[in-house]
């Protein structure tokens, strides 16, 4: 079934599945390469995609989840922030560190404790993970080069 | 006063993918499909342990939308932005194992939360849903409330 609009639908539909399996290797080595291969696209055609469709590049994208990941865990579990920061997929403790403060605006640490003396936000999990946490992504700049010289990650994101 | 959800709706972009989708990999029933004069379809399926709620299923465009709405629908699908909500089940982790020999995406295995065990999925239209196994404290207020209480 053909349509006006088929091919950019079949770019979201792409790229939904580069997000998502984003959202299920986050923990694990996961690269542009992989990320390209789900949606069916080249190295530089998917990145520039991908940025189109969400907003951010994926590796921004890949940061934010598990960043995320980062806070829900930071919350609920009884873990330390070393822990964390090599369960959700980081390989630093300073890269997660500084990571976290762009994304989350304090430190790890800082938001462990500040965390545990409100509690987490009784909130299905689901509904936070799908909602990507507190701050929708800002949209990057719609500005080609931005996208296209988006440095492949380094062993840090990967 | 209102005592229970009975229908929901979602989007999909076929109908009979989704009927396909819903009995075939989730065990659910079809209640309704019908074709109204105008060309409208009421496609409904249910768990079919809850025959009381029926989810409806939608495909974006003439009659109910506009050219304009629909592909503003269809993008969102597309993109994965839209949900139904949550489903229960008595065990996530048998269901997960079952679905997921079926051919079900899962964003999230199944997780333990402070009101039970919990899932996500994708249907192959782009809708996320919720698959939850709640506790017994999930609908205890107090309890949920010390267990998001913190330290």
């Amino acid at each position: 079934m053909s349509r006006p609009g088929t091919a950019a639908l079949d770019t979201q539909v792409a790229m939904r599945r580069a997000r998502d399996l984003i959202d299920k290797r986050f923990a694990q080595r996961i690269d542009i390469a992989d990320m390209a291969k789900a949606a069916g696209y080249s190295h530089h055609y998917f990145i520039r995609a991908f940025t189109a469709v969400y907003g951010e590049t994926p590796g921004r994208y890949l940061t934010r989840r598990r960043v995320e990941r980062a806070q829900e865990l930071l919350r609920v579990a009884n873990l330390t922030v070393t822990e964390v920061c090599y369960l959700v997929g980081f390989n630093s403790l300073g890269s997660f560190s500084s990571r976290f403060r762009e994304v989350a605006g304090m430190t790890p640490s800082q938001f462990q404790r500040r965390a545990h003396l409100t509690g987490p936000p009784p909130i299905p999990g689901c509904f936070i993970m799908m909602s990507m946490g507190p701050g929708a992504a800002p949209r990057t700049a719609p500005d080609r080069s931005s996208a296209i010289s988006e440095k492949p990650p380094s062993s840090d994101d990967t | 006063m209102i005592t229970r959800l009975s229908v929901a709706s979602v989007y999909v972009t076929d109908y009979d993918e989704a009927i396909e989708f819903f009995t075939e990999k989730l065990g659910f029933a079809v209640r309704s499909n019908l074709t109204l004069e105008n060309g409208q379809r009421w496609v409904t399926v249910y768990p079919t342990a809850s025959p009381e709620f029926q989810l409806s299923m939608t495909v974006p465009g003439a009659p109910l939308h506009d050219e304009e709405t629909a592909t503003a629908i269809r993008s969102l699908l597309a993109k994965g932005a839209l949900s139904a909500g949550a489903w229960s089940t008595p065990d996530c982790k048998a269901t997960f194992k079952e679905y997921s020999a079926r051919g079900v995406e899962f964003l999230q295995e199944p997780q333990e939360r402070p009101y039970g065990v919990e899932a996500v999925f994708r249907d192959p239209f782009g809708n996320w849903y919720s698959l939850n196994e709640t506790n017994d404290k999930a609908f205890d207020a107090e309890a949920m409330k010390e267990a998001f209480g913190g330290n």
